[in-house]
Parts: structure tokens; C-alpha cells; sequence
């Protein structure tokens, strides 16, 4: 795909701020402590980056998926963890109102979500309810002008900075699987709410991630987004936009892999010359940026798809379930191609490859990508 | 109140400089950049805006291929871009290219209380003259070197950065100031400021729409009109890599002394 003279300009200012205020201190302080930065959600906010694709009704700049996918890629291209701070409130976060909620729900929540006021995040995944999110046990029980929610939502990220969380409970123990699952919009700080420790990951270290417990949590009733037992195909829909967006987190990670290689190999002498003049090494690099292309073009064209309001289901998953694997090959390359030096955290490679490695799991497994793929093939006749 | 910012895309001199046979530069093969100084005039002008409700319109000569430019200084929250463009005005120095930004200021209304803001010089010619000369033009009081604006009333204060310290100036309204990169950290470009650039008129003002100006005189803007011309330009060769001496002070000394001598300096 050649961009249009917008989105081209919005990759050169994604880039530029990326590349001037994604310093390396930051990057290894975040990795370090995995704690928060504050200062740079406040400073992509008032950017516009927290709404690109929130409407500009609603506090946001207005753009589409390809705004978006641009964002997230170039963001990543310098550091995953901090791709992921603009990420949710135009995907997981802000996605499921911009699709399903009340115009008072929008009104109310994408505006301070836009404006980075407030962090939105979204609870589907539980202790036993992973890829099969159909298992929720979290539960909703009408009671007068309130849902009652009791259950445990896990792996929330971004939940210790949130001050509200969308939570999906059975609100018809009758109904089986997936069906009778509703979405609420839950405020944190309401009684009976409490928070597990962060947890301790592998990578993508600064964007917080860990357990939201409610116990008896009084809901109001206006807080149900979507239509009651429905909730299950907002998620999923939403889920579409949430791929794409870390299908284009995966391209910016090896990419990253990508550039950090191609330097090296120029610079890294042995047997008397750069690496780069070994087969061995180029060959590495040659595959690496052909599946980061191909990986490119499956986001921006779902991300097309998308913006023409066309189904992009299946080409979410393609774009999602080649680009994290990309992404892990390209990071073990990576690493390779430095040798011992990558294995030390004085080079950045050492990190791509652990942050590399979260993109085949998390928003769908890479084999979640496959069923729902196989599942689009297998139900549409002629296999096309 | 009326905020006008004088821009020029350059050669981005980070990138490769190329020059072409007859000395001048090879601009379409180069990337090009806003002039990094008028940054610092257009964010001093946006802050001004931001205290004052003022109205910020940049102003740029240059070929076509400076709407790029214009559209980028729009997502940066502008409010109005004019571009100067004409045959006739390919080829100015310093000293035409002023009086034809002048005579497009003019024309586009200078009134009590508004101010032009310019950058302290350009990366590609390095001359400083023209924002001061555009003063001149206009018979505007001027203020080079600004590292600091404050603004009361209609008088600003100007903190001047010389080469041996500072000078605090006070001016009042209508004035040209030129600014320096202390002056601030210019924005970033806003997603919502793209999205809306590209429907944003970019108003052309043509050798026809300033010729009755009295500043505009065909025998002196252009290549021809110009005072100065570009005998040759060229990329300074490569400084070789010094040399290290080592040994006692006093060999080294003497070594010195001998290369000096050896190379006629001393």
C-alpha cells in the first residue's frame, strides 16, 4: 500500500515524537521498574494520540484504523511498552463504547478517555477463562437499580492506572458458552473492588498489568454497554481492532529487530570484515525484512478493510497471527545475529526478543488466530 | 492582534548535500525541512496565540513544493498560511527576498499591535538578514537574538542572547522580532492538526497580486534584481584526523614547534 499525503504525514510525526522522546533512558527505566510513566501518558495525550481514532464528537482527533496501526507500529518500532500507552483508548478501551455504547455512555467516557484524563482498560481474560473466554465465571445479578458482580479478572493491563474497567460477567447462568455475557463499565474505585500485585513479565515492562477482584460491586444499571447477555460479540468484535492493533505492535518490534541487526552487522568486524559480508548473517537479514514487509501489508490492509466497514475479522487474524510470528523469528534472528552481545542487556535486542515474544499470546494466541481463520474458511463455501 | 511568522523550507543539511554543476544547490534531490529557527518563531507565536487569542499566519517564499511545509505548520496549529510564489521572484538574495515578504506583509495588512516573528537565520545560507531587513522594509522597530518574549499590554520584553551575555529590550507593537533556539522547544504536530490540514486553504500570493506595491520593483527582486550572486558553492573538504604526539612535555613541545615551523606557522 502507498500511504496517502495524510498518513504519511501522521508516520512522520508518530516517528519524530517516537524516535525524540522515547529516549533510551526511558526505555531502560521502564524495563527496569517496570513501573508507570506518568509524565509520558500526559505528554502523548495532549498530542492527540490517546483519541486517533476516537471521534472528534467525542474529544478525539477523528482519524481511522490506519492512524492507528501507523501509531502503534512506529511507537513499538522504539519501545513496545510504551506503544501499548496509546494503544488501549482507542482499542480495547474506547473501542467496545465507540461500538456498542448509549450516546450518554460516549459522552461520558470517550472524552476524558481522549484526553488521557482518565485509562480505560478491559477484563475478559480469568484465572480459567483464557483463550476460552466463553468459561467466564464473573458474575452479574440484577438487583433493583444496580448489577451485583462478583468474580476475578486477570491479567488486566493497565488496571493499577485505570479508574475504569470493562468487565464482561454472566448475567444468565442458564445460557451456555459464550452466550448470556453482558459488559459492564466498572469504576475502580467503588467499594468492594480491589486490585492484585503487578505482575512480574517477561517483557514489556512499564504498562502494569494484574488482577481485578470483585467482590458484591454495585453497578449501576446505566454502566451495561451493549445489550444484556450480548456482550460476548461486542468483545469479539472488538477484539478485531485490539489484533490489528498488536499485529502493528508486532511489525514495530521487528522491525526494531530489523534495524538493530543491519547496523550491527555493518559495525561488528570478525575474520577481518563486518558480519554483513557473511551469508550466513545477510541471509538472516534478507528474510527478516521480507516477512516484516509481508507482515506490514497484512495490518495496513486490514486495517483498510476496517476503515471501508468491511468484515476484517479474518484479515485481523492473518495480520495478527503472521505478524507475532515474525515478530518472534525476527527477535530470535536478532539476537543471533549479535551473538553473546545479544544476550546482554547492554543491547536492545535482549529486549525486543522478550517483548517480541508476548505478541503471539496475548489479544488471541496465535493459535486462537488459526481457529478463527480455519473457522472463516470452514463455514463460507469454496473456501474463499 | 495578528502574528506573522516568516518560514523557509531548507535542504535538511543532516541529510546529504548535494550541488549541482554551476555551484548552486541540488534542491529537489534533497529532503527538506522547515527552517529550524522559524520553528522557534512559530512556537513563541502559538504560545503568544495561547495568551492572547492573537492570529497567527505564516508566511513563506518559495517554490510549490513549499505547501508541504505550510500544511505541517497548520497540524502544528496555525491559523492562515501564504505562500509567495512566482517566476519572478526565483533567484532573490537576502535583499529582494525581503523586500517581497515585506511587500506581501503589507499587502496582507500590518496593523497597531501585530507582530512578525522570524527566525534568527536560515541552516541554508546562514545570513540572518532577512527578518531585520524586512523590519527596515516596514520601518518596524526590530529585536534580533530573542531567547526570551514576554508580553504586557502591547509592549513585549525581549531577553536578546549576544554572543557575551544577555540584553533586555522593551518594544512596543507593531515590531519584528527575530528568534534564537533558546527561545523555546517547538511542538510536535497534533494527529488532529493533520487530519485537518489538508482541507485548509493555502493562499498563493503571485507577482500579480503584489507588483502595484511600492516595495515591488522588477529591477530589483530576482536572480537579476539581486545585489549579491552565488559565485560558487561547494562541501568544505573532509578535516583530516589530528595527530597525537606522546613522549615528555618537553618532546612534545619541541615537536610542535617543528610541525608549526614545518607548515610555515610559526
Amino acid at each position: 500500500m502507498i500511504l496517502d499525503r495524510k498518513h504519511e504525514l501522521e508516520r512522520k510525526l508518530f516517528r519524530q515524537f517516537a524516535e525524540t522522546e522515547f529516549t533510551k533512558e526511558l526505555q531502560d527505566r521502564l524495563d527496569e521498574t517496570g513501573e508507570f510513566d506518568w509524565d509520558m501518558h500526559r505528554k502523548m495525550a495532549r498530542y492527540g494520540f490517546m483519541g486517533v481514532r476516537i471521534p472528534r464528537e467525542f474529544g478525539g482527533a477523528g482519524g481511522d484504523y490506519l492512524s492507528y496501526a501507523l501509531m502503534i507500529e512506529e511507537f513499538a518500532r522504539m519501545d513496545a511498552a510504551l506503544s501499548i500507552y496509546a494503544n488501549t483508548s482507542n482499542s480495547l478501551g474506547g473501542g467496545p463504547l465507540m461500538m456498542a455504547g448509549t450516546q450518554e455512555q460516549k459522552e461520558k467516557y470517550l472524552p476524558p478517555i481522549a484526553s488521557g484524563e482518565k485509562i480505560m482498560v478491559f477484563a475478559l481474560t480469568e484465572p480459567g477463562a483464557g483463550s476460552d473466554a466463553g468459561g467466564t465465571t464473573t458474575t452479574a445479578v440484577e438487583d433493583g437499580d444496580c448489577f451485583v458482580l462478583n468474580g476475578r479478572k486477570t491479567f488486566v493491563s493497565g488496571a493499577p492506572m485505570a479508574d475504569w474497567c470493562l468487565v464482561f460477567a454472566k448475567t444468565d447462568p442458564t445460557a451456555r458458552g459464550s452466550r448470556g455475557i453482558s459488559m459492564f463499565v466498572v469504576d475502580l474505585h467503588l467499594p468492594g473492588v480491589s486490585l492484585g500485585a503487578s505482575e512480574k513479565k517477561m517483557g514489556i515492562n512499564g504498562y502494569p498489568t494484574c488482577d481485578v477482584v470483585m467482590e458484591d460491586v454495585r453497578v449501576p444499571k446505566d454502566c451495561l454497554v451493549g445489550p444484556l447477555h450480548k456482550g460476548f460479540s461486542i468483545a469479539m468484535k472488538t477484539l478485531d481492532g485490539g489484533r490489528l492493533g498488536m499485529a502493528a505492535q508486532a511489525v514495530g518490534i521487528a522491525q526494531s529487530c530489523l534495524d538493530e541487526s543491519v547496523a550491527y552487522a555493518k559495525e561488528r568486524k570478525q575474520f577481518g570484515q563486518p558480519i554483513g559480508n557473511f551469508q550466513g548473517i545477510s541471509f538472516m537479514i534478507a528474510e527478516m525484512a521480507t516477512e516484516i514487509e509481508a507482515a506490514r501489508q497484512l495490518v495496513y490492509h486490514a486495517a483498510e478493510l476496517k476503515d471501508a466497514g468491511k468484515d476484517a475479522t479474518m484479515a485481523c487474524s492473518m495480520a495478527k497471527f503472521y505478524a507475532a510470528e515474525a515478530a518472534n523469528r525476527c527477535a530470535y534472528k536478532a539476537v543471533q545475529i549479535h551473538g553473546g552481545y545479544g544476550y546482554s542487556r547492554d543491547y536492545k535486542v535482549e529486549r525486543l526478543y522478550r517483548d517480541a515474544r508476548i505478541t503471539s499470546i496475548y489479544e488471541g494466541t496465535s493459535q486462537i488466530q488459526e481457529v478463527v481463520i480455519a473457522g472463516q474458511l470452514l463455514k463460507k463455501t469454496g473456501g474463499r | 492582534m495578528k502574528i506573522f511568522v516568516t518560514v523557509k523550507q531548507v535542504p535538511d543539511t543532516t541529510g546529504k548535500v548535494s550541488v549541482k554543476a554551476d555551484g548552486t544547490l541540488d534542491r529537489a534531490s534533497m529532503e527538506t525541512v522547515t527552517n529550524p529557527d522559524d520553528l522557534n518563531a512559530v512556537e513563541a507565536a502559538l504560545q503568544l496565540k495561547e495568551q492572547t487569542g492573537a492570529r497567527v499566519i505564516t508566511v513563506t517564499m518559495g517554490p510549490m513544493q513549499a505547501e508541504s511545509m505550510l500544511r505541517e505548520l497548520y497540524a502544528m496549529g496555525v491559523d492562515e498560511a501564504v505562500l509567495v510564489s512566482g517566476r519572478e521572484f526565483g533567484g532573490s538574495d537576502t535583499y529582494a527576498t525581503s523586500q517581497i515578504i515585506a511587500a506581501a506583509i503589507d499587502t496582507l495588512g500590518l496593523e497597531e499591535g501585530d507582530i512578525i516573528l522570524s527566525g534568527r537565520q536560515a541552516i541554508d545560507g546562514d545570513t540572518a538578514q532577512v527578518g531585520p531587513q524586512i523590519a527596515e522594509k516596514l520601518h518596524l522597530p526590530q529585536v534580533s537574538y530573542a531567547a526570551e518574549i514576554t508580553m504586557k499590554d502591547n509592549r513585549l520584553t525581549v531577553k536578546r542572547m549576544l554572543e557575551d551575555g544577555y540584553m533586555m529590550v522593551q518594544v512596543k507593537t507593531p515590531c519584528l522580532i527575530t528568534c534564537v533556539k533558546e527561545l523555546n522547544e517547538p511542538r510536535y504536530m497534533s494527529v488532529q492538526g493533520i487530519e485537518d490540514c489538508f482541507d485548509k486553504e493555502i493562499r498563493i500570493l503571485a507577482y500579480d497580486d503584489l507588483k502595484d506595491h511600492p516595495l515591488i520593483d522588477k529591477t530589483t527582486i530576482g536572480l537579476a534584481g539581486s545585489p549579491t550572486n552565488i559565485y560558487k558553492s561547494f562541501t568544505p573538504p573532509q578535516r583530516s584526523a589530528g595527530r597525537m604526539l606522546s613522549g615528555s612535555t618537553a618532546d612534545m613541545a619541541a615537536e610542535t614547534a617543528r610541525i608549526l615551523a614545518e607548515k610555515h606557522l610559526i
